[in-house]
């Protein structure tokens, strides 16, 4: 039984890792950046959220604030694409990872300055309290998010095979240059890819503020995030949620079975094994680059 | 604009250019060397963290900027520079001894990490890097038995050849063994960029599939790259541990690797100066930062503010003006010795196609 | 004398076969040329003889040297030196630097004598730097010396690549269309050097060329690509009027 219940947990946790991870892969995917600031995106999803929502800010009722953080947090990842990585179009990665980096602790800078550094909880249909069944604690904000984070998925999965503008992602992200002479318009489809890549930092914000609370310094998992991309293979969006899952999962069962310190070092060491036996990830097959 | 006559090889192969450039940097060393007697044991504390600063900086910049590797964990190797160094103090090696072993020990211990790593590009390396640097820091705290854990270390008393060398009670003699430490390695610096190791860095950032077409072994190269960068920034890391007089897990965190990266691209990436003028950046910014919000009539600190602002100079930079401060040194100093005859688009950035590392 | 010898060999990428059953031999002094519509596999062979790849059958030896047992970057210490189609420049260094890379192979210093520029390195040094200004003067480079790569116009570029394999002197130059992408001028100035570096260097040259021009000039024996297989071989004229050639080149002769 304290298995399923550690397993629930891991798992709601890996589902938050999981869609940060989903956050970077779609943008690496089409435009080659790495947003080392998507753990913050998600930061600041949670605290708009938040701020729309709970009652000492402006108290609106959840639905009608969702569709609205939707529209910011998408406007501001299309808006930072125009405006500040547009600029770095072409220049090395190297660029890319410290502009973004930087771009983080800004991010928690003003969230700081906005909403406190005390953490805040966020009044969420999801946080549902616990689900007692004998010895078993069920949290039910945890099998929520499992749920929304497969819905989701889902859905994702769905807009990329079958909508216009999923395919013109795909079709970017596979090679630029042959898109932009298709006739797509490469830019735009990477604006909306950031907006895309917002809006999921918002969803994965919600759930983690739902199961907890959130500080400006919640960003930070988006390291682990990371580390759980790379173990699914950086560039497969399902490679990305199983990693988050893998990530989430041996969390909790590191903390009960190992000794004291293991269960934080776990998820890094693992990410280091990974990338030194199995460097394209789990769940990617390797290719070469052409000469 | 001077011109230089070249007669002979040796004009391309040492330190200085000509003459006046020769003068120019003695100048400045003469400035350094006197520095203790201009100003207050204050800004001398000052001026040797930005020396102790740009000699991590260096060991950084020699991956990054002329490797071309990207290493979010370069506070892995400053802490590990400092514990051995600390630690062969405490088992009675003398200091003068103990501080260059602890460099080479993490060079080793670099060019090791550096094997497994190799395999690994761009974003894959910094991932793994900002990874290792985690990994240090939780590793400090459970081998509590050397490291002291998050109680920490308290550095020993620092003696060479008799002479005790104290920040408070002898701050001139810790600044001038931080700039002989820097002088140093900015020399070992400059023999590499001349010689077949320097270039053969520079090929294998540049291109790897033409390094290797030249006869560069590429997996050989980038672990001596590693390794003696982890060297310099062990033993920049170990200055740093020891002026702090006492560190712990904290003092090499893994947001250290963060601002180190940040400060070689602020000074100018690929540059010796760059490190230089990084390091002075990183080290004057909390004071320029505090001066103003004492005079805003802040009483409280603002958490973040310091993170946030050099964040904020970072993506400045990297907007308008890539090459850093150096960069734009050269520009002005271009225009000048051009002037009036400079003109607006020489200093254009190339408009380029996104240059894929991926695989197709 | 043969210098470079292919043996039967064969490559495939997944199903495709990009060389197959290849047999060639550069004899030493010779100027030889690979020829053959796109995707024949001629950049293909360069990059088997580079070992960027390795075959699945056939072998590939370099006076009497099995290449095949050897790692990409120890073959330029054989003499062998090439240049890239793309262009394949270290283009945040100088012309300078970028000839000195060419030099690696001749490196006899160790890292700590490097570090600490010992009165070894210098001569050396000095040995190199002498070595790469015979390639400036060779090749017309002097007003670009110091510049850095990444602001030189294309043909300019394409030289400094050449003069980077001559600077390794090489005894085999491998050079990837040296006239693509050139003016008439620079096109006529790339087959005398082509000429010089055969006969005052005494380097074997195996070219991959598209302008049959140049290669009717320089060349003195042609092997014809289609498909990763041989086609025809022997003098410029020989497999210029070859009717297999022409028929690769044109479609089928009633077509034409």
């Amino acid at each position: 039984m304290e298995v399923l219940q550690l397993l629930i947990s891991g798992m709601a946790n890996g589902c938050v890792y999981g869609l940060v991870a989903l956050g970077f892969v779609l943008i690496y995917k089409a435009t080659e950046a790495v947003n080392f600031a998507q753990g913050d995106f998600m930061m600041l999803g949670a605290f708009v959220t938040l701020g729309l929502v709970n009652p000492e800010f402006m108290g609106l009722n959840f639905w009608v604030a969702l569709p609205i953080v939707f529209v910011i947090m998408g406007v501001f990842g299309y808006l930072l694409d125009l405006v500040v990585l547009r600029a770095l179009f072409g220049q090395n990665q190297v660029a890319v990872i410290i502009l973004t980096i930087a771009l983080g602790f800004i991010l928690r800078f003003v969230a700081g300055l906005i909403w406190g550094h005390e953490p805040l909880s966020l009044h969420s249909p999801l946080a549902l309290g616990d689900l007692r069944m004998g010895t078993l604690v069920l949290g039910m904000a945890d099998v929520a998010i499992i749920i929304v984070t497969f819905l989701l998925t889902l859905f994702l999965w769905q807009f990329f095979q079958r909508t216009k503008v999923g395919l013109a992602m795909q079709a970017a992200s596979q090679n630029q240059m042959a898109a932009y002479y298709m006739g797509i318009p490469v830019k735009r489809v990477q604006g909306f890819v950031w907006a895309l890549a917002g809006i999921v930092a918002a969803i994965a914000g919600i759930l983690y503020a739902s199961k907890g609370a959130i500080d400006p310094n919640a960003g930070f998992i988006g390291i682990k995030a990371f580390a759980a991309a790379v173990i699914g293979g950086f560039g497969s969006l399902p490679g990305a949620l199983m990693g988050g899952l893998i990530v989430g999962i041996i969390e909790p069962f590191a903390a009960r079975y190992l000794p004291a310190g293991w269960s934080q070092i776990a998820p890094y060491a693992l990410l280091i094994g990974v990338l030194l036996f199995r460097p394209h990830g789990l769940f990617a097959q390797v290719r070469v680059k052409k000469v | 604009m001077r011109i230089q006559f070249k007669t002979s090889y040796d004009h391309d192969i040492r330190l200085f250019k000509d003459g006046w450039q020769a003068f120019l940097y003695i100048a400045l060393l003469a400035l350094m060397v006197v520095l203790p007697w201009l100003i207050d044991d204050f800004f001398l504390g000052e001026a040797t963290n930005v020396l102790i600063w740009a000699t991590c900086g260096l060991g950084l910049m020699l991956l990054t900027g002329q490797t071309g590797q990207v290493s979010l964990g370069h506070s892995a190797f400053m802490a590990m520079g400092c514990y051995a160094c600390v630690l062969l103090m405490e088992a009675g090696v003398p200091f003068i001894l103990a501080f260059p072993l602890g460099g080479v020990i993490t060079g080793l211990v670099g060019a090791l990490i550096a094997i497994p790593a190799l395999k690994l590009h761009g974003v894959y390396l910094a991932i793994a890097t900002l990874a290792l640097a985690i990994l240090t820091d939780d590793l400090i705290v459970m081998l509590e038995p050397w490291t002291g854990g998050v109680a920490g270390k308290f550095a020993p008393a620092i003696e060479v050849f008799g002479l005790e060398i104290n920040r408070w009670s002898s701050p001139a003699a810790w600044y001038y063994m931080a700039l002989i430490v820097v002088l140093v390695v900015t020399l070992f610096y400059r023999n590499l960029l001349r010689a077949p190791m320097g270039r053969a860095f520079a090929a294998v950032r540049d291109s790897e599939i033409s390094a290797q077409a030249m006869g560069v072994n590429i997996a050989r190269t980038k672990t001596i790259a590693f390794g003696i960068s982890a060297g310099i920034t062990g033993l920049g890391g170990a200055l740093m541990g020891l002026f702090a007089e006492v560190f712990n897990n904290e003092t090499f965190t893994f947001i250290i690797s963060i601002q180190l990266l940040m400060m070689i691209v602020v000074g100018g990436l690929g540059f010796i100066h760059g490190a230089f003028l990084g390091a002075i950046v990183i080290a004057f910014l909390p004071q320029v930062l505090s001066i103003a919000t004492d005079s805003l009539g802040s009483t409280v600190a603002i958490p973040g503010l310091e993170t946030g602002v050099f964040g904020l100079i970072m993506i400045l930079f990297i907007l308008f003006e890539p090459m850093g401060l150096y960069g734009r040194w050269l520009k002005i100093r271009t225009f000048l010795e051009l002037f009036p005859f400079a003109r607006k688009d020489m200093f254009r950035r190339q408009k380029s196609y996104l240059k894929t590392e991926r695989l197709r | 004398m043969s210098l470079l010898t292919l043996d039967n060999v064969t490559l495939r990428f997944g199903g495709l076969t990009a060389v197959n059953r290849l047999s060639m031999t550069v004899d030493e002094g010779e100027v030889f040329a690979l020829v053959g519509p796109n995707g024949a596999g001629k950049s293909t062979v360069f990059n088997l003889i580079s070992r960027f790849y390795t075959p699945v059958e056939g072998r590939i030896t370099f006076d009497g040297t099995d290449l095949l047992r050897l790692a990409p970057d120890e073959v330029p210490s054989l003499g062998i030196a090439r240049t890239f189609q793309n262009i394949e420049l270290f283009d945040q260094a100088t012309v300078l630097d970028n000839l000195l890379v060419g030099r690696h192979r001749h490196r006899r210093t160790t890292l700590v004598e490097q570090m600490l520029h010992l009165p070894s390195v210098r001569r050396e040094e000095r040995a190199h730097r002498e070595a790469v200004e015979e390639v400036i003067d060779f090749l017309d480079l002097q007003p670009y010396r110091n510049k850095r790569i990444a602001g030189l116009p294309y043909g300019v570029r394409k030289v400094v690549e050449m003069g980077r394999a001559l600077a390794s002197k090489p005894r085999l130059l491998l050079l990837d269309e040296p006239a693509s992408g050139l003016s008439v001028e620079e096109t006529q100035n790339m087959r005398w050097w082509i000429d010089d570096i055969r006969r005052q260097m005494g380097i074997t040259v195996l070219m991959v060329e598209h302008d049959m021009g140049l290669v009717s000039k320089v060349c003195d024996r042609v092997l014809a690509l289609a498909d990763g297989a041989k086609l025809a071989e022997g003098t410029p004229q020989e497999v210029q009027n070859h009717p297999a050639v022409i028929e690769a080149y044109l479609g089928t002769g009633d077509a034409a």
